[in-house]
């Protein structure tokens, strides 16, 4: 049984990512008793951080603050992570699967020579046996997956393993410690803002995408409106990123993002295989699309036959009136 | 410079994925060079002419996975290598192929290194990190831009939407995103000069290698399809009249506004 478990956990803008708490879930899926410790990384002041982890059921959180680590590389954090790893000895390790998760996870289980389940969605146990289920082929297919030896290590899917809830009378011990990092060989010279702000593609709980039929870079203005008053963030499907409405970094399907969200709502996609396969799992599809025959309908939950620069601007005022009215 | 690409063989992105007996099947499926790789081998093809040198695509898979790599060459790789271990391996993973790369790399000078940031089949993105970490060689995962001059290497990184611009040093290993650059179809003439080019075939046993090292660390246990999501309601009347309901629907019955 894993007895100790080590969540990674991530920030971004000096905010915890939701899925450092869902990775905290997720430990305690693999075993309920374990003791679950939290690792951050960084330079300011992280103790506001560790004790949000605690709220969300880490026993205790280790802390390892450095100038070095003021953004992520997989050199410094790989040697900050690592020094704990060392340090804790843990059965079981567990990230979210973001970009930093997709990087700097595959560096330790080379290291330790361990296994590692990428993109997990969920976790159950069969007898002793940890279970992880992640999806292949972009969701085409699913797959059950243990580890056969060693150190329990995955990473799981954001919006997919449900955090705790938040208990902010819970306790723990936040310890800092000191790693000393050599000179980095990697240097991140400089940050280019290009994704919107606030809520990133692959935690949103509300994606609009829009395909071809949006026609232009401006079509999508009314897709980023309605994304904004629903709290979501905004999707393409290759076509769209393709004929350069927008950055390939929203493209979803089978090249590009895989998306899970509570509400999925294509917007002149026709539903090409490769861009269902991104998007099929979300909870809820809406398709709103000119065409009665395409595809995307057969996914949908429910659908708008019509010209979306119709039903866009409707159904942005009645989102707002029903978030007046709530 | 010694440019190498991991090539992976995937299915098509058309093909519908069948399983049968706790197996996708691959009967009669057709395969692809994994999109993400045919990134990484248009940018060692750019990179060589740049700077000269040769480009070696390597893969590990079966007897069929020729047909990949002869397309690469045709591209313009000049030397394709392929570790065929159906007869060895009954099972891999992540580690199991680190581990054959890494022995085959270790006699090798390498200054670049390029592979898919994904394969679009199993999807975990390992292989490349977990290579240079055996290697001891710096990496840099889903890039949308290399540039290199002498041992410096300037490269645009994919973070979730944002761009960081990151320096480092060769020999390097990086993995390709969408962005970078647009592969070429492979000439007329590329085809038939690739079918001249030198293609070495190695087992498990010209490796130094034991099977035993080659043990994976996981299994998995089983496969099976997602639930068939059924057609749902298409709505009928005045567009005004629709979006209002599909609102009250979203609201109601489906419970996520």
């Amino acid at each position: 049984m894993s007895e100790k478990i080590l969540v990674i956990g991530e920030s971004r803008d000096g905010v915890l990512r939701n899925v450092t708490f869902e990775a905290i879930g997720a430990a305690k899926k693999i075993n309920s008793n374990a003791e679950v410790i939290g690792v951050l990384c960084g330079t300011d002041d992280l103790n506001s951080q560790a004790q949000e982890m605690i709220y969300y059921g880490a026993d205790r959180v280790v802390t390892v603050s450095n100038e070095k680590l003021a953004t992520y590389t997989s050199d410094g954090y790989g040697q900050a992570v690592l020094a704990v790893v060392e340090d804790e000895n843990p059965d079981a390790i567990v990230m979210g699967h973001t970009a930093i998760g997709k990087d700097l996870t595959p560096k330790l289980a080379s290291k330790l020579e361990s296994g590692l389940i990428s993109d997990a969605v969920d976790i159950n146990l069969v007898g002793d046996q940890v279970v992880f289920t992640r999806p292949i082929y972009s969701g085409k297919a699913f797959e059950n997956k243990i580890i056969t030896e060693g150190l329990l290590f995955a990473t799981i899917r954001p919006n997919n393993i449900p955090a705790l809830d938040r208990d902010d009378s819970r306790s723990g011990e936040v310890q800092e410690k000191t790693v000393d990092i050599s000179d980095l060989r990697t240097v991140i010279k400089e940050v280019l803002r290009k994704a919107s702000e606030g809520v990133d593609l692959s935690e949103a709980k509300v994606v609009v995408a829009g395909g071809r039929g949006v026609k232009s870079a401006d079509g999508f203005k009314p897709l980023y409106e309605l994304a904004d008053v629903l709290g979501g963030a905004v999707g393409a499907s290759r076509g769209a990123c393709d004929a350069d409405y927008c950055d390939y970094s929203l493209q979803i399907g089978q090249t590009g993002k895989v998306v899970t969200p509570d509400l999925y709502i294509a917007v002149g996609i026709s539903g090409a295989i490769q861009h269902l396969a991104g998007m099929s799992n979300s909870k809820v599809i809406v398709a709103i699309n000119k065409d009665p025959e395409a595809n995307i309908f057969n996914v949908a939950d429910y659908g708008i036959v019509g010209d979306l620069f119709e039903v866009i601007p409707i159904l942005i005022e009645e989102v707002k009136n029903l978030k007046v009215n709530a | 410079m010694n440019i190498y690409v991991l090539l992976k063989k995937t299915f098509d992105t058309e093909e519908k994925i069948v399983v049968s007996n706790g197996r996708i099947e691959d009967d009669g499926a057709e395969f692809i060079i994994n999109p993400y790789d045919e990134y990484a081998v248009e940018e060692a093809i750019k990179q060589r002419d740049e700077h000269g040198g040769e480009v070696t695509v390597i893969t590990i898979g079966d007897e069929d996975s020729e047909k990949q790599l002869r397309t690469a060459l045709a591209m313009g790789a000049d030397k394709a290598v392929l570790i065929n271990t159906e007869d060895d391996l009954e099972e891999g993973d992540q580690f199991t192929t680190t581990k054959i790369l890494e022995a085959f790399f270790e006699d090798k000078e390498v200054d670049l290194i390029l592979a898919g940031n994904v394969a679009i089949d199993e999807a975990s993105g390992q292989v490349g990190p977990r290579l240079a970490e055996r290697l001891g060689i710096n990496y840099v995962t889903t890039i949308t831009n290399l540039e290199i001059d002498g041992d410096t290497a300037k490269i645009d990184k994919d973070v979730e939407g944002d761009v960081e611009k990151i320096e480092t040093s060769l020999p390097l290993l990086v993995t390709c995103q969408q962005g970078l650059n647009e592969p070429r179809y492979p000439s007329l003439p590329g085809i038939m000069k690739a079918k001249k080019k030198p293609l070495d075939k190695l087992e498990i046993d010209d490796l130094d290698l034991d099977e035993d090292e080659l043990e994976p660390k996981t299994k998995t246990v089983d496969i099976f399809l997602p639930p068939e999501k059924e057609a749902g309601r298409v709505l009928e009347g005045e567009i005004d009249s629709q979006v209002k309901e599909l609102v009250s629907l979203l609201r109601n019955e489906a419970k996520v506004l």
